[in-house]
């Protein structure tokens, strides 16, 4: 038993059932789940798909903060990305052929990849702290993409690209079977070969991983360029669901309730050790927490209060000074070590 | 490194120094924004009519008085390593607070004060929260972003507009120096705390602590320096800023909303690194910041003035400065040891 409760993914497990459990009072059909043409519906459904775009960009962040560092352009690599794939798709001749659209989110992929490319080569190679190097992207990425769509919102009519966001397949979102398939994959690269052990190192120790032999600056590179594609295609899950590119609405803030999302799941932002299922179950948390509000009739809004309430918990939680703090009072105080004391 | 008008070098000095008089790593970044400055200023003379006019440089300064005493503050706090991404928020908060409470009826005189404080208590529980639980103070600062922003969304989801007299007063209010040349009394305020925050920080014993803590915090501790009263003592001050410049931003728009002034902490961040401002601490210049401040602005009247150009360009600009001024910073520090 106690060794349930002290796993560190109890209590964002916990919250989230009660949130969600709260939602019955106000919405009593919430936990039903009914199959409607061949799809599932219902609240549950909902929150998972709606926490399909942060699932994916909270995944990328975790690997970039295990490295120790941090991407902010997580939200601008999005609209770029969306605002590629609407933009090529709109020139098609046929916007229905199911080719254009695989050329098209190949297209905005591989322009996410090369945006990974430029912060990891950023961080690494020059040196430049993380969250500023990934501010330059952020803020003149959403430059780029306004000017791709000339400030326009685009808007397409493809079926094909609309399965991303919107389509189900055996009666499942597809947007929720990419994300299980991309944490699928990422666990078994990362976490059945060297790799995690790897990124560990170098988030915990730069200058011991590389006496040990360690290549960090290939590792560091590869870590932005994952954060880079997930977040592409976040974006096109984004911009498919909507069946437009917004370059403003794209990614706004993500970048924000991702690293929310990391820290819920127990990665500590110092780099180091990191936990994937729980960054998704992170997003899942934040994305329940975006529902309950809208159930309950709260205006959407104040959701950043109660972000605000559960940064503050989580952080205060995860400062051994503040654990210091608290336990001093109530163990005797010949048995406690000394707190570091503040100047 | 016995000058004591000087501020302390970052941590490592440099060796045997040349009696040769030769040009101080430390300006490099300042020096290569006024070179900045002075092209594009240049350009904007050469290429559009009017341009030259005293009063366009001069509302640079009346459209950007908020920015300015905001990106103050958050030099304060870079200066010492650290970050604040809360200065918008706190601005919106700023703006929103004010405008319901004249709209109830406060007298200004009351508001004024009330407005300040809450912004600077922001600041010191941030500090605090920073200090003590030794929290990353950019997650301290997010939920601070976080808490702020949705604190004004709370009270007022809608634009408020601002009636109060003392407020239009403040708003209209112009001090003039000729015919069509005059700048704001917003203006007036930024420019008093530019330079009082310059005094503090060259001349005063906590200026010196604050670009010690920068160059290195345990150094700065085994010196015996409060760092720890310094720390929050920088937070509390890019709060109070912060507020001032929600204050002025109020002047300037005379309305309250929660949506006012988003995405400022990347500007504020933005001026500072572009004024030279060494981002892990130690180094830079309040001037600096002016400058970058005035970049900003520059870069944004050339837009206007061109006319053909979208806005999105000043966030390709902006975004292609910031990444020339860090690498040129790299190669000056990395060049120092």
């Amino acid at each position: 038993m106690t060794a349930i409760v002290k796993h560190r993914l109890f209590w964002p497990a916990v919250v989230l059932v009660l949130l969600l459990v709260s939602n019955v009072f106000f919405a009593p059909r919430f936990f039903t789940i009914t199959l409607q043409d061949g799809h599932l519906y219902g609240s549950l459904i909902d929150v998972l798909r709606s926490a399909t775009p942060l699932a994916l960009v909270a995944l990328g962040m975790t690997m970039v903060i295990a490295t120790g560092g941090i991407d902010l352009s997580v939200g601008s690599v999005m609209a770029i990305s969306g605002a590629v794939a609407c933009l090529f798709i709109g020139d098609l001749s046929d916007q229905g052929s199911v080719g254009g659209v695989l050329l098209a989110v190949g297209l905005a992929l591989v322009l996410s990849l090369v945006a990974g490319i430029w912060n990891g080569v950023l961080v690494s190679v020059i040196g430049i702290q993380p969250i500023i190097a990934t501010l330059i992207l952020m803020v003149a990425g959403r430059g780029i993409a306004q000017l791709l769509t000339g400030g326009q919102i685009i808007n397409v009519s493809s079926p094909p690209f609309r399965v991303i966001g919107a389509g189900y397949a055996l009666a499942i979102p597809v947007s929720v079977i990419i994300v299980a398939v991309v944490v699928a994959a990422a666990v078994l690269l990362i976490r059945r070969s060297a790799l995690g052990v790897l990124v560990e190192a170098v988030g915990a120790s730069p200058t011991a991983s590389r006496l040990a032999g360690i290549r960090s600056r290939g590792l560091t590179i590869m870590a932005y360029m994952f954060a880079a594609v997930c977040a592409g295609i976040a974006g096109l899950i984004f911009s498919s669901n909507v069946a437009s590119a917004d370059s403003n609405a794209a990614g706004n803030l993500i970048e924000l309730d991702a690293i929310l999302a990391v820290v819920i799941g127990g990665t500590a932002l110092t780099g180091g050790r990191f936990s994937i299922a729980g960054s998704v179950l992170g997003a899942v948390l934040i994305s329940a927490l975006d529902i309950t509000t809208y159930t309950i009739g709260v205006p959407a809004e104040t959701t950043l209060l109660f972000k605000a309430v559960v940064v503050v918990i989580l952080c205060l939680s995860q400062s051994a000074a503040f654990r210091a703090a608290v336990f001093r009072r109530r163990r005797t105080p010949a048995v406690t070590p000394a707190a570091e004391v503040p100047a | 490194m016995t000058d004591v008008k000087a501020p302390p070098q970052p941590a490592v000095t440099v060796a045997a120094p040349h009696k040769r008089r030769r040009l101080d790593r430390r300006h490099i970044p300042v020096l290569a924004t006024l070179a900045l400055l002075a092209l594009m200023y240049g350009l904007g003379v050469a290429n559009y009519d009017n341009f030259s006019d005293t009063q366009v440089l001069l509302n640079v300064f009346v459209d950007n008085a908020f920015l300015l005493v905001v990106a103050a503050g958050m030099t304060f706090v870079i200066l010492t390593g650290g970050i604040d991404l809360s200065v918008g928020a706190v601005v919106a908060l700023t703006t929103v607070v004010a405008a319901t409470l004249l709209n109830d009826g406060w007298p200004a005189a009351l508001v004024l004060p009330l407005v300040l404080l809450i912004g600077t208590t922001l600041g010191l529980g941030m500090g605090l929260v920073i200090h003590y639980f030794k929290v990353e103070p950019f997650i301290a600062t997010l939920a601070g972003m976080f808490l702020a922003r949705g604190l004004s969304l709370l009270i007022n989801r809608n634009s408020i507009p601002i009636t109060d007299p003392f407020w239009t007063a403040m708003a209209q209010e112009r001090i003039r120096f000729g015919p069509g040349i005059f700048i704001s009394t917003s203006v007036v305020i930024a420019l008093v705390v530019v330079l009082a925050g310059a005094f503090v920080l060259a001349y005063t014993r906590f200026g010196r602590t604050v670009y010690a803590i920068g160059g290195n915090a345990d150094s700065a501790l085994l010196m015996g320096l409060p760092v720890g009263r310094t720390r929050i003592a920088v937070y509390t001050i890019s709060g109070f800023l912060s507020a001032l410049g929600g204050v002025l931003l109020s002047f300037y728009m005379l309305s309250g909303y929660s949506l006012h002034a988003q995405g400022m902490e990347l500007d504020a961040i933005a001026a500072v690194v572009i004024g030279g401002v060494i981002l892990t601490g130690g180094s830079g210049y309040l001037f600096g910041t002016v400058l970058g401040v005035l970049v900003l602005g520059l870069i944004q009247t050339i837009l206007t003035f061109q006319g053909t150009l979208s806005s999105w360009w000043t966030r390709i600009v902006v975004g292609i400065l910031l990444f020339a001024f860090i690498v040129l910073q790299r190669l000056v520090t990395r060049r120092a040891r």
